[in-house]
């Protein structure tokens, strides 16, 4: 049998027909596995949803377009290892609707930068970050200290995480604002959000909490959920 | 069809609706050229971010969404339906309320997108940032676009399909398969613009990517390959070179081009079979490219001459070049090992704008220079020494922006992984953030030579629609090139 152009080529819904089934087929074969393959994502101890707070920071950071100039994925590579950390695995981010690892790095990989600079470090880089980096490149975000968190839809928000796959309880959805005014608050009880959320940080707000304050919150725990002390590389594999 | 194609009155074609976006994509073009020199500055001396609206982040997917949807999306959608009703003899299917839809939508959608954007709302996915409401409006006008250029293909009075229109057309149902696969997001309620992705984490990533790759691989490579094959066999009055190798050009090209979206997530969390998938159609895919560069230049044969006298061509033929110099650069960089280097650096962006200068809006401004006298019914442009003029500094603008980042991206590269003698890394990060300054500069010429030159051309367009002296002396012709080509003879033959 030869392949013969005209049918395709004195037939419209024929040209489209084939067209349709040709790029369908590199999609249906590379992209469906990763989503059905079940060892994908790894079985690691210590992923959580993000608090409330942190989602909002997290809103916080895509809103403003950080993935445009940090990645936030740790490639297996020696140096990378070295610079920034344990290579970032799937499982940290399996809560991440969407995804963030970037493409371009202006400024350094994020994807283990929680704790590694203290909360005021943080607040001053954000609001200039040319007064502790002098060679930095990197906008000014003063106006998030500036300006009120929103907070009122935070357990929409939740909910519609939940309804994507994000094991949120009721009793999270329930306590959101409880659970974010108080990690937004040095002088609050912390101790039901670290029931709920293992090792969130408390950000230095004065109650009121600001979009930096979220913000804050958010790159203060990115990449410090998993516990690789208690993993290997055997058990890491895809 | 025989029967009336050989008794029918003449057709009149809807061209108005090809005017408006021709003037959209110009507009558009300038635009996301003036964008891009601002971000490119304020990559270059940070105090330029005003401190919100205007910051870099929320700026670089207007230069983005203005470079891909606005200038080359109008002058896809403008070309398109100028290239079917001729190569089909048919007036655009669905009458002239259907095409005035599909051209007031789509300038809807890119208005809204890029107000989105500043506001702040986006989706942080790469290219296709708009959100939930946004992207249904795209679906709509979408569908809209479909059925007018498919409807326009079926009530054809000719019986074979040209080859342009089968570009086009994997253009625009690729686009819509990729678009509502990618974009499939669950909104916070119904009432807010804030949507969250069903996919997650890696699963996100790959989708995203074939998403991403494929909107280079379709939006910005298919749909200018119809261009391609319309505008050069026009403008050098020379059929395409074979016809065989359009046929193989297209079906494994649209066939290939899939599954290259893994060479993005290199090293990453993304399983290595699916890496290593991706990476061999990366490769794989250079030889349909170059097999349509092949036959895009060499539809020049015997009409070399031309390139002298027509400097719309010089474009549309130096874009060709371009389209097989980085549809080479792809696929190397697709290699992981190669990969490594050159990943999160600015070889990547200048990888980027080989394709988007060089490749996307040189064609385009080829096609622009050869439309532009036709739709307006002028004999010739106004001045083919300012569209030379223009020409060269916009080439010399792409050298100066690509070079550039090659030095710097591949300087990032190695500065990274660079080790001291007592095997610590030697630099650190911000180090390599000041030694690309100087190319930061360089990359800022490039564009502003490339944005000047587009000024250039505005300039020349407008007097070509305005300036008695390029007006037909009679009744206006079918064809309305210069003539002046013609009368040059072939050299050395």
């Amino acid at each position: 049998m030869t392949f013969r152009n005209e049918f395709f080529e004195k037939n419209a819904i024929f040209l489209l027909i084939g067209t349709l089934i040709t790029v369908a087929i590199g999609g249906i074969i590379e992209v469906l596995p990763v989503f059905t393959i079940e060892t994908t994502v790894e079985h690691v101890e210590g992923m959580r949803p993000y608090t409330p707070l942190e989602l909002r920071g997290r809103d916080i950071y895509i809103r403003e377009g950080c993935y445009l100039c940090h990645s936030q994925q740790i490639r297996a590579l020696r140096d990378e290892v070295e610079r920034y950390g344990h290579y970032s695995i799937a499982a940290e981010s399996m809560y991440d609707h969407p995804f963030q690892w970037g493409s371009k790095r202006i400024g350094p990989d994020l994807a283990r930068v929680g704790g590694k600079y203290s909360n005021d470090w943080q607040y001053a880089h954000l609001k200039n970050p040319e007064e502790m980096v002098p060679e930095s490149l990197m906008p000014r975000y003063a106006f998030l200290q500036e300006t009120p968190l929103q907070i009122f839809d935070i357990a929409d928000r939740m909910k519609t995480m939940r309804d994507i796959g994000v094991p949120y309880t009721d009793e999270d959805i329930a306590n959101a604002q409880v659970d974010l005014l108080a990690q937004a608050n040095p002088n609050a009880d912390q101790t039901k959000l670290l029931a709920r959320y293992p090792k969130a940080v408390t950000v230095s707000g004065n109650g009121e909490p600001t979009e930096m304050d979220a913000l804050v919150a958010y790159l203060q725990m990115m990449g410090t959920l998993v516990n690789f002390a208690d993993t290997n590389t055997e058990r890491l594999r895809q | 069809m025989a029967e009336a194609a050989a008794a029918s009155p003449p057709i009149e074609y809807n061209m108005d609706v090809v005017k408006k976006f021709i003037i959209a994509s110009i507009f558009w073009a300038i635009v996301a050229f003036l964008v891009g020199v601002y971000i490119a500055a304020e990559l270059t001396w940070p105090w330029l971010n005003p401190g919100s609206w205007l910051n870099f982040g929320r700026l670089r997917p207007v230069h983005t969404s203005a470079a891909i949807f606005a200038f080359g999306g109008s002058a896809l959608l403008g070309t398109s339906f100028f290239v079917v009703q001729r190569t089909c003899r048919a007036r655009l299917f669905g009458g002239k309320a259907l095409a005035d839809f599909v051209f007031w939508g789509y300038q809807f959608f890119i208005v809204m997108a890029a107000l989105s954007y500043v506001m702040g709302y986006s989706q942080s996915r790469e290219y296709a940032e708009p959100e939930w409401h946004i992207d249904l409006w795209l679906t709509i006008v979408w569908v809209a676009y479909l059925v007018v250029f498919l409807g326009t293909i079926m009530k054809r009075q000719e019986e074979h399909i040209y080859v342009a229109n089968w570009f086009y057309l994997a253009f625009i149902v690729t686009v819509a398969m990729l678009h509502i696969g990618n974009n499939i997001a669950l909104p916070i309620s119904l009432f807010s613009a804030k949507s969250y992705s069903v996919y997650a984490g890696v699963q996100d990533a790959i989708v995203q990517w074939w998403y991403g790759h494929n909107a280079v691989g379709f939006f910005l490579t298919a749909g200018f390959l119809g261009m391609m094959y319309y505008f050069i066999p026009k403008a050098a009055n020379r059929p395409v070179y074979s016809y065989r190798l359009s046929v193989v050009h297209f079906w494994t090209l649209i066939f290939l081009y899939i599954w290259a979206g893994p060479h993005h997530l290199h090293w990453t969390a993304l399983p290595d079979w699916t890496q290593t998938l991706g990476m061999a159609f990366s490769i794989m895919l250079w030889m349909p490219s170059w097999g349509g560069m092949i036959n895009g230049i060499m539809t020049l044969s015997g009409a070399w001459d031309k390139l002298r006298t027509d400097p719309g061509l010089r474009f549309s033929v130096t874009a060709v070049g371009f389209y097989g110099m980085s549809t080479f650069e792809g696929p190397v960089m697709s290699i992981r090992q190669v990969n490594a280097l050159s990943h999160y650096t600015d070889w990547t962006i200048g990888h980027v704008h080989s394709g988007a200068l060089g490749w996307v809006a040189f064609i385009t401004f080829g096609a622009i220079y050869y439309i532009v006298p036709v739709l307006w019914n002028r004999k010739a442009l106004y001045s083919t020494r300012l569209a030379s003029w223009h020409f060269w500094i916009a080439t010399l603008g792409i050298v100066l922006y690509i070079v550039s980042m090659w030095v710097a991206g591949i300087m990032q590269g190695l500065m990274w992984r660079a080790y001291d003698q007592y095997g610590f890394l030697q630099y650190s990060f911000v180090e390599s953030v000041v030694a690309v300054h100087p190319y930061y500069v360089v990359r800022l010429l490039g564009g502003l030579f490339f944005l000047s030159g587009a000024l250039i051309m505005v300039y020349n367009l407008i007097q070509t629609v305005r300036s008695p002296t390029t007006e037909l002396p009679r009744e206006p012709l079918i064809s309305t090139r210069p003539a002046v080509a013609v009368a040059v003879p072939v050299a050395g033959e």
